[in-house]
């Protein structure tokens, strides 16, 4: 199976779930849903592709907030980057960490660096700063220390 | 119920690669709960990274952690390669290859030094060290540096290697062969060292996938996966090599996994120094920018995958660098390993997932403020853990692992 393939197999499951494809490499395949997709792509990965959750990673941009889930076929020599675009206001997605326990930490860490909510986190505290650090100050937004 | 009792081991602690908190909560001998705390070595790093550009970012990741210093930047160099498509000559694959591998041995006898002297063998630990020194040595023929080589670079290496320089270098190599081999007849066959870690600290099968472990912890357990061989790179797919895989998740096999790894390793070098011999030509492919878009690049550190993701906007910097080390995925594996273990085995479970230790100790016997329970000390969870081994000693009669030096 190669990655053309592994595109297809995605999109016979999520349907027109998937908003977007991006193949860029044979070993990189990058597709973007909506955040309700979240669950049901999390567990095509994990139970179709038996894929290994690697890590998740946020961006701030203009557009909003991409949350990226990087799933390694380990098997097939292939990386697929799982993407969610959310906006500004309240960016909130539902956690993956009890369907995927490797998920728990960096949900955490989205939570706190960028102000991305996790619902049905059973855990969501500080994971890299203080218990105390002030509420609703995200260091990796972009206006972090221009408006606060 | 027995009292319960809070064991601190951190923030700042040897065993540790960076300072951080586990709170053992104990009853009696037996842990019944494990608390983590990260954070105090928070650098804001990625952070840092956008406002660096592609060529200084590798020497600022190459900072994050000092027994990986070339991990981090070839998976760093990889994303930049994978965001911008450039071409690496063949020769710097080699050369990659070379200096990762090194890497992995001078680590893996560094753990294997300090779970000696965890458990109370401290000649294991003086040994593994002394022959660490010779590791070292060859790197710093190769690099010019013991440590933070500064040898990657986006589309090649910086340094090639000189020819006249092999012979030299396969001479170190080939005498490290007999003093590896020393180490794992005198761990794998020794009955006191079974003893004290064959089914301590188990991490089964499926926890280790659940939790996404990663390298030697994860392959200690069944799980076939490791980077170079599954999404091939630098010039692992141009020799000859294998995967060192063990069943039972347990210390010994975690230790297992990283002494027979010293040894593909070893083969590694060997084929990648023959080629360096016949394979000419540049080391570097000189890239002049890196194109918009986005690249993740990954390898297998000595301690599991390496993760890097970059983001570039077609400027001389990334907009976005993420890095993901792989004791991120492997110290949350302690919560199961270490529940319903005694507290003199804590010590080798929580070190044998080999977070980088590079940190100072220091450590204070308190009694916590709130619960008024005393607080036991890393010296004293060391202490257990040689008393255990010096108690097995006197009542077996068991000498510990044999070290035939001469």
């Amino acid at each position: 199976m190669n990655s053309t393939d592994i595109i297809k197999r995605i999109q016979a499951h999520l349907g027109d779930r998937v908003l977007e494809t991006l193949h860029r490499s044979d070993r990189r395949i990058y597709i973007d849903i909506e955040a309700s997709t979240l669950e049901a792509a999390s567990r095509l990965m994990i139970d179709e592709f038996g894929a290994r959750f690697q890590i998740a990673t946020g961006v701030d941009t203009r557009q909003g907030i991409e949350v990226m889930y990087h799933w390694a076929l380990d098997e097939k020599d292939c990386l697929v980057t799982i993407r969610i675009l959310l906006d500004h206001t309240s960016p909130t997605l539902d956690s993956i960490a009890l369907i995927c326990p490797a998920a728990e930490w960096i949900e955490r860490e989205i939570w706190e660096l960028l102000g991305v909510d996790f619902v049905g986190h059973p855990d969501l505290r500080h994971l890299l700063l203080d218990a105390d650090w002030p509420e609703g100050k995200y260091p990796m937004r972009r206006d972090y220390g221009v408006t606060t | 119920m027995s009292k319960r009792t809070i064991i601190p081991i951190g923030p700042y602690h040897a065993l540790q690669e960076e300072p951080e908190f586990f709170k053992l909560h104990v009853e009696g001998e037996k842990v019944v709960h494990l608390d983590i705390e990260l954070g105090y070595n928070h650098r804001g790093i990625e952070k840092l990274s956008e406002s660096k550009d592609f060529e200084e970012t590798i020497f600022l990741v190459e900072r994050i952690c000092g027994i990986c210093s070339t991990s981090h930047p070839l998976a760093c160099v990889q994303a930049v390669e994978d965001a911008g498509k450039i071409p690496v000559p063949e020769r710097a694959l080699f050369i990659r290859s070379t200096v990762a591998e090194l890497e992995r041995i001078h680590s893996h006898l560094l753990w294997l030094g300090l779970a000696g002297h965890f458990l109370g063998f401290n000649t294991i630990w003086m040994w593994a060290w002394r022959f660490r020194e010779d590791v070292l040595n060859i790197l710093e023929l190769i690099t010019g540096n013991r440590n933070h080589y500064g040898m990657m670079k986006p589309g090649g290496v910086r340094r090639d290697v000189n020819k006249t320089d092999l012979p030299a270098i396969k001479g170190l190599l080939d005498a490290l062969q007999d003093p590896i081999k020393m180490f794992r007849d005198a761990v794998i066959q020794d009955p006191l060292i079974h003893a004290r870690t064959q089914g301590v600290g188990i991490l089964t099968r499926e926890m280790a996938i659940a939790y996404g472990a990663l390298g030697p912890t994860a392959r200690a357990s069944g799980v076939e996966i490791d980077v170079r061989r599954d999404h091939p790179h630098a010039a692992y797919d141009l020799v000859e090599w294998g995967v060192v895989t063990c069943e039972k998740g347990d210390v010994f096999d975690k230790a297992v996994v990283r002494i027979l790894e010293m040894f593909e390793s070893i083969r590694i070098i060997e084929q990648c120094l023959e080629q360096l011999e016949k394979v000419n030509g540049p080391v570097d492919s000189d890239p002049r920018f890196v194109a918009p878009g986005e690249g993740i690049g990954h390898y297998e550190a000595p301690r599991g995958e390496v993760f890097h993701y970059i983001r570039s906007d077609g400027s001389n910097r990334p907009i976005r660098h993420k890095v993901r080390a792989p004791s991120f995925m492997n110290v949350p594996t302690n919560r199961e390993t270490v529940l319903g273990a005694t507290v003199a085995d804590a010590t080798i479970i929580l070190a044998a997932v080999d977070p980088c230790y590079c940190c100072t100790e220091r450590m204070a016997v308190a009694i916590d403020r709130d619960s008024g329970d005393h607080l036991l000390d890393a010296r004293d969870l060391i202490r257990l853990s040689c008393e255990k081994t010096d108690h097995m000693m006197a009542e077996t009669g068991l000498q510990g692992p044999d070290l035939p030096m001469n």
